[in-house]
């Protein structure tokens, strides 16, 4: 795993936004590397660890506790939708079947362990997620870090397509 | 798509969403500033921090997050003069399914936020703050780092702001994910790069025992802004708004089964349920019929359209009334809300018509607290995942006869048994709508067969 | 003159009683007779309050307007009693507190956690290490409900896992109180241990790059209070309710922790700590824990055996002892060497240097063991009881320094006799052949060496499980070994063997007992007046003041 010049200088800057205690920098990092690498390797555990003075456990007991946090790649373009009360009840479950559909995700199998479904291309993968705070004009879905309200049924083709 | 215009209902009082869908308002610090922004930080600067914190204490304000605990009473916490730093940190990670309100104002009016953060700082002395946003905010991070680029660029941060010898750092911190990070101890310990998991109480309280063992106050974005008004207006002043002890106005976040779903800021117990369903939110979708009301978040206790609720209020002259009132003559205020049995909590009210199986409600409510518990303490560890399997296993018509008292029964041995209060979040939804809607759940239970009902699979 | 502690009022249960400052609530309830049960607290480690088990009711005194506690009937402070539950394990009794331990709510509050605990718990419990010593299996009868209403499927998670050489793990079992993430971390310092994923589905794990290897690893097991954590080398061999427990002490190293031997029809199967805040807290080292099964050995010597015609053969002990006191006759003074060890008790020095007196020679010393001491516990010597040794003159202040000078008269031919007790002379650099040219060899063992088949008389001894005695620690501490188990075959205990020894050359010495050795002891030893066998005691006594050097290697945590 090369960590690019670049992408330490962005984490040795951000180590310093905590003076008091380096393993507050745990979660930025971890952050910072999924943005990068768009996982988290096992490598990269073992690196931040390293980094912070940390031990391997420490880092791993975050990485698996955030649901943020992946372990594997995801796919090219990241898909997640609500699940929760309200967005439910205007049809967030339909809208992951939907999305599922068109995006050729295989809501059955799909392995063991990992909450996110991926395409067998690997251009989308799709995971349900809880309440993202847009509860009015749901059901709501994020594509990557776009944001998207009240997503209709029949928009979903279009949307995709912004997204190859 | 929705248009991202919203206009303001007539009756509400726009003061911390004044610049939300504010045709022509840009989020950089020159529109800010020309619309007078920043003003109240230099007015604050000219006070003590005491006299802040006693404005602040005299405008009543209560903590916007959820719990509703009186901020000025918080921060009266801080003892001055104490040998340690003093940290303060915004809790930005707005999870409470049904709430909305933050994310406006990181997105739309971030520097209103950063105003009311740093004057504060000032009040409590941090030197040192942070920003706890959620993950799932990405864009958010991004708008405030710049906005606390352009701050520190008009020295309204970094050192000697002002030129009143008050040196102040504010970072952004992300989440990634946890809704327990939105509980005080849990942001903490998700903060000193542990695993979130709540402090015990004693002797963890944060104004005391908070980031790094040193003194913490950790307020919602909301109640941050209220308090550059607070400056602004003054403390009495302010406490003219709203009712007695349920001073100034409110971010109301409303969803669900009505006509026009949204964000509405009134002054606190200015309106009720029913105004707010059908006067503000355009009544109920055509042919259907209320059945239920979350006032507060999914952590509230349901309440029930066909209930009758006696409401103790204390008078004026400090004598007691009490008063016999519909779901709908309640008026959306913290008191009078706990005392209809239920709370204003977060602000998010989720309502529900006669098209809606509360079983299926609820098992929707409990599998976010299953999914969302930290797993730190037996109870909710358990019983949050426990109660999740009953309510799933009902709508698949699985369903036992017991299980309606099973789940009752559990809720209780979970509420206020556990270290934080995500104990009673993940107990009130069940207790409340096992109790309200019980003969839905008895009949559920009797449901045999091969799984109906359920969207949930 | 120090301050006295102060004692303040709380009432348990209705009764008033007086504890010290500074007592946890839970242990003020032991104090007073009121056992709170409890998973995750443990007196050695911090306190994260997660189990919920030890939940009871609290109260603060009331108090007036002038801010003192209003007193009720009885002159004592009338109770706020607190509507919600507390935990009795993090906090701290204060003046005037209330505790109730077993009200209403206290037994719904044990109802429902110990139901919590029980519904993703595995039904293990036939093929459980932890049966018979489970706080799962005696809270559930003391504390729990017999039905279970739960009809939903368990939470999986993995089993068997080796999570270090020593350690198993099964995730299942475990309860999520922490107790070995927390010992790893703030005893151990070794911070392998932690939590994966959330809510429910939490498990222990360690990082796979770095395992539980630790010295002090199997310490999580003794306080793991379920069957999640458990012994590698005890798992499945012996169910604990068979097992006799002794009070001993660890000899592999002068640290002296003290110690629980579990036997069973003269097999030890296990060793555990045994607290003692003077030595080893609540812990031992991993090394001296394992360092027991050469007891079992099948090969253990169990016959008294002298040479004849070139090879050895079982005979009595009449005979063995006999021959043994004509060869060391035959020689005089510094034609014998006794080559001693520290392995052996005090009662067993004592005598062996009565035995070097009598046989006139300077010709004597222990085997040294020396290893590196680590930062907790283990000493850097390894033998344990080596204060003993330098007391009683069998060695001097450099243990070993006279061995060279034995070897090299060995060699030559000078030394014509040797008594060797308990050690291996190949292991201080004689071969085979230097033994050979010795016309006595008097060896007493427990396990075949070279030094064991080249011996003119072997004499079959006990190992430490089988002995009763006194050591003295590298702190200075006496301390008691008991006897867990009997010697095998026709084995002797060490200390009779040597004092035969002398009554073969000296004629009857008038001892009998183990007790008539420790009293001849007391009354040479200023630092030992006044002691028996008996009045050590479990915990052991400080003869001397703990200096700086007396601590050169183990600290006590």
């Amino acid at each position: 795993m090369e960590i690019p010049a670049e992408l330490e200088a962005r984490i040795d800057e951000e180590i310093t936004h905590y003076p008091v205690s380096k393993r507050s920098a745990t979660l930025p990092l971890l952050h910072l590397i999924q943005e990068h690498f768009g996982y988290i390797q096992d490598d990269a555990i073992g690196w931040i660890a390293r980094k912070l003075c940390l031990e391997p456990i420490n880092v791993l007991e975050l990485v698996t506790f955030y649901p943020m946090f992946r372990r594997e790649p995801a796919g090219k373009h990241h898909i997640r939708v609500c699940r929760t009360l309200s967005c439910a009840m205007v049809g967030s479950y339909e809208l992951l079947d939907t999305f599922c559909k068109h995006a050729k995700i295989d809501r059955h199998h799909n392995g063991h362990g990992t909450h996110i479904l991926k395409s067998e291309d690997g251009k989308y993968s799709i995971e349900f997620v809880e309440c993202l705070a847009s509860c009015g004009f749901g059901p709501v879905c994020m594509i990557n870090d776009d944001f998207y309200e009240a997503v209709a049924q029949d928009e979903v083709p279009q949307l995709l397509e912004k997204y190859q | 798509m929705v248009s991202t215009i919203r206009t303001p209902h007539p009756r509400e009082k726009r003061i911390i969403f004044k610049n939300i869908d504010r045709p022509g308002w840009t989020i950089d610090i020159g529109c800010y500033l020309a619309d007078g922004g920043y003003d109240e930080l230099k007015k604050a600067f000219t006070m003590k921090p005491e006299q802040i914190v006693n404005e602040v204490k005299a405008s009543g304000v209560r903590g916007r997050g959820g719990a509703g605990f009186p901020c000025g009473v918080k921060w009266g916490f801080i003892r001055p003069g104490g040998t340690k730093p003093v940290y303060l940190i915004c809790n930005a990670d707005e999870s409470e399914p049904g709430t909305f309100k933050d994310r406006y104002i990181i997105h739309q009016d971030p520097h209103q936020l950063l105003e009311g953060m740093i004057i504060s700082c000032y009040a409590v002395n941090a030197r040192l703050a942070y920003i706890y946003i959620r993950g799932e905010f990405p864009e958010g991070a991004k708008i405030l780092e710049r906005a606390l680029a352009e701050a520190k660029e008009h020295g309204f941060l970094g050192k000697n702001i002002l030129g009143s010898g008050f040196d102040l750092e504010i970072y952004v911190f992300r989440g990634a994910g946890a809704y327990i990070c939105g509980e005080e101890t849990g942001l903490i310990e998700s903060m000193e790069g542990k695993r979130p998991y709540p402090r015990i109480k004693p002797p963890y309280f944060p104004a005391a025992l908070g980031l790094y063992l040193c003194p913490t106050i950790v307020n919602n974005v909301e109640t941050l802004c209220n308090v550059k008004h607070i400056v602004r207006i003054g403390g009495a002043e302010y406490a003219k708004m709203g009712k007695p002890n349920n001073t100034g106005t409110r971010l109301l976040c409303v969803s669900g089964d009505v006509q026009k779903p949204g964000y509405y800021e009134f002054e606190v117990g200015e309106i009720t349920i029913g105004e707010l369903i059908n006067d503000i939110c355009g009544g109920m979708k055509p042919g259907r019929t209320l059945k239920a009301v979350i006032p507060g978040g999914s952590s509230a206790k349901v309440m029930s359209a066909t209930d009758r609720y006696k409401i103790k209020t204390r008078q004026p002259d400090g004598t007691t009334v009490e008063t016999e009132m519909g779901l709908e003559d309640i008026p959306i205020d913290f008191d009078t809300l706990a005392a209809a049995g239920s709370m204003a909590g977060s602000g998010g009210v989720i309502v529900m018509d006669d098209t809606r199986d509360m079983v299926w409600a609820l098992n929707n409510i409990n599998e976010f607290y299953a999914h969302e518990s930290c797993g730190q303490c037996t109870p909710c560890r358990e019983g949050s995942l426990w109660m999740k399997k009953i309510t799933e296993r009902m709508l698949h018509g699985g369903g036992v006869e017991q299980d309606t008292d099973t789940l009752k029964s559990v809720a209780d041995n979970i509420a206020g048994r556990t270290i934080c209060a995500f104990g009673e979040a993940c107990a009130w939804p069940t207790q409340s709508f096992v109790a309200k809607f019980r003969d839905e759940f008895v009949a559920t239970a009797r449901k045999k067969g091969d799984g109906n009902g359920s969207t949930n699979s | 003159m120090s301050a006295p502690t102060e004692l303040l009022n709380v009432q348990i249960d209705g009764v008033w009683y007086q504890f010290k400052k500074g007592t946890r609530v839970i242990e003020a309830c032991a104090q007073a007779g009121k056992f709170v049960p409890h998973y995750c607290y443990h007196p050695k480690l911090s306190s994260p309050g997660n189990c919920r088990m030890c939940l009871i009711e609290m109260g603060m005194p009331k108090t007036g307007p002038d801010r003192k506690p209003e007193l009720g009937a009885d002159g004592k402070p009338v109770i706020n009693w607190i509507p919600r539950p507390q935990i009795s394990c993090a906090q701290d009794i204060a003046e005037g507190m209330g505790i109730r331990t077993d009200s209403q709510l206290v037994q719904e509050c044990r109802h429902g956690v110990m139901e919590f605990l029980l519904i993703n718990h595995p039904l293990d419990c036939p093929i459980c290490d932890q049966a018979g010593e489970c706080h799962l299996q005696e809270y559930s009868v003391e504390y729990g409900t017999a039905d279970s209403r739960f009809l939903e499927e368990k939470v999986k998670k993995p089993k068997r896992i080796e999570l270090g050489p020593r350690v198993t793990l099964d995730d299942e079992r475990c309860i999520l109180c922490s107790r070995c993430i927390r010992f790893m971390k703030e005893v151990a310092h070794d911070d392998v241990l932690g939590f994966a994923s959330r809510g429910s589905h939490t498990y222990l794990t360690a990082h796979p790059g770095k395992r539980l290897d630790s010295n002090y690893s199997l310490n999580t097991v003794d306080i793991c209070p379920v069957g999640a954590l458990t012994s590698t080398d005890f798992r499945f061999k012996m169910r604990v309710w068979f097992l006799k427990e002794t009070k001993s002490i660890c000899t592999s190293c002068a640290t002296g922790c003290n110690t629980i031997i579990g036997t069973r029809e003269n097999v030890i199967y296990r060793q555990t700590p045994r607290e003692n805040d003077a030595v080893n807290s609540a812990w031992m080292c991993d090394y001296g824990r394992l360092n027991i099964h050469y007891v079992n050995s099948a090969d253990r010597l169990k016959f008294p055996q002298i040479r004849e015609n070139q090879a050895l053969a079982n005979v009595s002990w009449k005979s063995a002892l006999a021959k043994a006191g004509e060869e060391l006759k035959q020689f005089q003074k510094n034609a014998v060497a006794v080559v001693a060890s520290a392995k052996m008790t005090n009662e067993e020095l004592w005598l062996t240097k009565k035995l070097i007196d009598t046989l006139g020679t300077g010709y004597h010393d222990i085997v040294p063991r020396a290893g590196e001491a680590d930062q907790l516990l283990m000493s850097a010597d390894r033998n344990p009881n080596t204060l003993g040794a330098q007391l009683f003159g069998v060695t001097t202040e450099h243990p070993g320094s006279k061995l060279q000078e034995i070897t090299e008269r060995i060699v030559s031919g000078e030394i014509k006799a040797v008594v060797a007790l308990g050690e291996d002379l190949t292991q201080i650099g004689l071969v085979e052949r230097d033994l050979k040219k010795l016309s006595a060899l008097i060896v007493a063992g427990i396990l075949p060496n070279e030094t064991t088949r080249s011996a003119s008389v072997l004499l079959p001894a006990c190992a430490f499980p089988e002995k009763r005695g006194t050591m003295i620690n590298i702190k200075g501490r006496l301390q008691r070994l008991n006897r867990a188990s009997q010697a095998p075959g026709e084995a002797r205990d060490d200390w009779e063997i040597i004092r035969d020894l002398l009554q073969q050359l000296t004629g009857s010495n008038g001892i009998y007992l183990i007790e008539d050795v420790f009293k001849q002891i007391a009354e040479a030893i200023p630092e030992m007046k006044g002691l028996s066998i008996s009045k050590i005691g479990d915990q052991g006594v400080q003869l001397v003041e703990e200096t700086e050097e007396a601590r050169p290697a183990a600290m006590t945590v």
